[in-house]
């Protein structure tokens, strides 16, 4: 479902994500040299590349937790971060960087859950004081999207009492909650034991065969080739090569992407 | 597991002769001759003047004089905590001026001892007689425009009623005690991961928000202890209150006692008991409070869950690692 030749023909409006030219730099340092991206509805993107490459730099800035230096980035036709005016761009205020995220889920690599609250509360939190939906129905999706992780029996669990992978499993469900139309994932997987993986990977499945549009910077090549529609390696800030995932895996054109591929597989 | 033969048998408990501690007994007997010492000190020394004591401690001024320490402390803690908490978030702040600003008042009101702001405050009244509200430099101003005797005043206290030694006394212990909170809130709000801070913005979060729901509940883990001493502290610097002075307060009232009957030493002991009892009030208040903000973390608590869910699945719990 996911050709080149669709591709060609897209246009901002029918893309879900769209990154022109991005570059990030920290002071002197140039991390993201130039990316440019698009991500359909419902597609699944998988990210993957040495650490260092930038992967997760450019993952951040898709909800501007990172500025992008120069370039554009577009999710669901709206500008991140800034508006256009004119020949001008326009620094948003916080107000209306908050609400772009609030249709971008983000999963993170160390979970970030709040300690303080437990499993129900964490997924209730932003519904309730961002949304502002009562705390009924909140209390009510919480519960759903935590069954549907296959937690719905540590609802009123607090985070240290769960396994790093429960965790990310109530991560999962807490970005769920908000209704969001793209998820990112920045290596969900690689601050857990080898065996808890697997059940991580199973919600992500679960999650990408419902249609939802997903960024996943991982070192799972198995989850990128069985579920991604489409795989990016990157290297050094650029995007090395990208393709469907069975592709660019069987025949990488890089040779940086061969001897990548060659350490991971 | 559980299909590995265990057919030896299991050998005999170790019962070992326990290792001695020779010392700890000369320790105890060390110290049981000083108390001994201490004792007799208490009992044999007439200048203490015991029944002296006990009939003055709890004199109607007194018990007078420790409520009013209590109200204090109390309010100089609330004003204290309060503004602490915004001059730390106005020192986090990315406005350069908030954050100099909240820097100027740390700096200033740790700087000066807290007995020479006391005085200071006890003696504003010097500076005006009466204490006026309005537009700030309105007679400049109507100059300016040549009005004579431009008055824009709402309203106007007489300085030395309104500065009275309970409100000059308490400014002073709350704007010092601010400072110190500003700087245990900050300590408290740098103590929370980074990784929070990003998934409550990545949730849609405003920073206010974010501080109020997500950082400051956490932070008071860090907050609450330095808090317990700092409440603690106070109860004890409200005796400072004397060089305001305030009257009406416990110590004032304690040594006002020693000093009008010439038996001083009975009066300072007694005033070592009120404040021994009264922080010892204080700090069972404090664990309570410690244990309401450690909830989701601790081991004890943990431990606790873990027992109990390996009795409710009758040993069949997952042993699963990688949490932090």
């Amino acid at each position: 479902m996911t050709d080149a030749a669709n591709a060609g023909g897209s246009t901002a409006s029918d893309l879900m994500v769209r990154a022109d030219n991005v570059h990030k730099s920290f002071g002197s340092l140039e991390v993201l040299k130039g990316i440019d991206l698009e991500v359909r509805p419902g597609e699944v993107c998988c990210v993957i590349g040495p650490s260092g490459s930038g992967k997760s730099t450019f993952l951040r800035c898709i909800n501007h937790l990172e500025k992008v230096t120069a370039g554009r980035i577009w999710v669901d036709g709206d500008l991140i971060g800034y508006r256009e005016r004119g020949d001008k761009l326009h620094e948003m205020r916080e107000r209306e960087v908050a609400a772009q995220r609030q249709s971008i889920g983000m999963v993170f690599q160390r979970f970030n859950l709040f300690p303080h609250m437990t499993a129900a509360e964490n997924v209730m939190e932003a519904p309730i004081r961002v949304r502002r939906v009562s705390k009924a129905s909140a209390q009510q999706r919480a519960v759903a999207v935590l069954r549907r992780v296959g937690l719905g029996d540590k609802v009123d669990t607090y985070p240290n009492q769960l396994s790093g992978g429960q965790q990310q499993r109530v991560a999962i469900a807490r970005a769920l909650a908000m209704e969001p139309k793209l998820m990112l994932f920045d290596e969900p997987t690689s601050a857990l034991d080898p065996e808890l993986v697997g059940d991580v990977l199973d919600a992500m499945k679960d999650l990408a065969r419902d249609g939802m549009t997903m960024i996943v910077v991982t070192h799972e090549i198995g989850f990128a080739r069985e579920v991604g529609d489409s795989l990016i390696f990157m290297d050094d800030g650029v995007v090395v090569e990208a393709g469907p995932p069975r592709e660019v895996i069987a025949n990488a054109r890089h040779e940086r992407t061969r001897s990548f591929l060659a350490k991971v597989l | 597991m559980a299909d590995v033969k265990l057919d030896r048998a299991r050998p005999e408990t170790i019962r070992a002769v326990p290792v001695r501690h020779p010392w700890r007994w000369v320790t105890i007997a060390a110290l049981a001759v000083l108390a001994a010492m201490f004792i007799h000190l208490l009992v044999s020394n007439d200048r203490f003047d015991w029944s002296f004591m006990l009939d003055n401690m709890f004199n109607p001024p007194i018990v007078e004089g420790a409520r009013t320490t209590i109200i204090i402390t109390v309010l100089a803690m609330v004003i204290g905590v309060v503004l602490g908490v915004v001059i730390a978030v106005m020192r986090l702040s990315t406005n350069p001026i908030l954050s100099s600003a909240a820097w100027l008042y740390t700096w200033f009101f740790r700087a000066v001892p807290r007995l020479v702001l006391l005085v200071l405050f006890g003696n504003l009244g010097i500076l005006w007689e009466r204490l006026e509200f309005g537009l700030p430099f309105d007679r400049q101003l109507g100059a300016l425009f040549g009005i004579h005797d431009l008055d824009a005043r709402i309203f106007g206290v007489d300085a030395r009623t309104f500065l009275s030694g309970f409100v000059a006394g308490l400014l002073g212990l709350a704007l010092s005690e601010a400072a110190y909170m500003a700087e245990i809130v900050r300590a408290g709000i740098q103590s929370i991961d980074p990784g929070q801070f990003e998934a409550s913005a990545a949730l849609g979060m405003s920073r206010g928000l974010t501080l109020r729901r997500v950082v400051l509940p956490q932070a008071m883990r860090v907050i609450v202890p330095p808090t317990g001493n700092e409440t603690i502290a106070m109860l004890k610097d409200t005796s400072l209150l004397v060089f305001v002075p305030v009257t009406n307060e416990l110590f004032f009232q304690l040594s006002a006692i020693g000093a009008r009957t010439f038996r001083v030493f009975p009066m300072l002991v007694a005033a070592c008991l009120w404040y021994l009892a009264l922080t010892s009030v204080l700090m069972v208040g404090q664990h309570f409070i410690e244990r309401y903000f450690s909830r989701g973390y601790g081991t004890q608590q943990r431990a606790r869950m873990r027992l109990r869910g390996l009795e409710a699945e009758h040993g069949a719990v997952e042993i699963e690692g990688g949490t932090p």
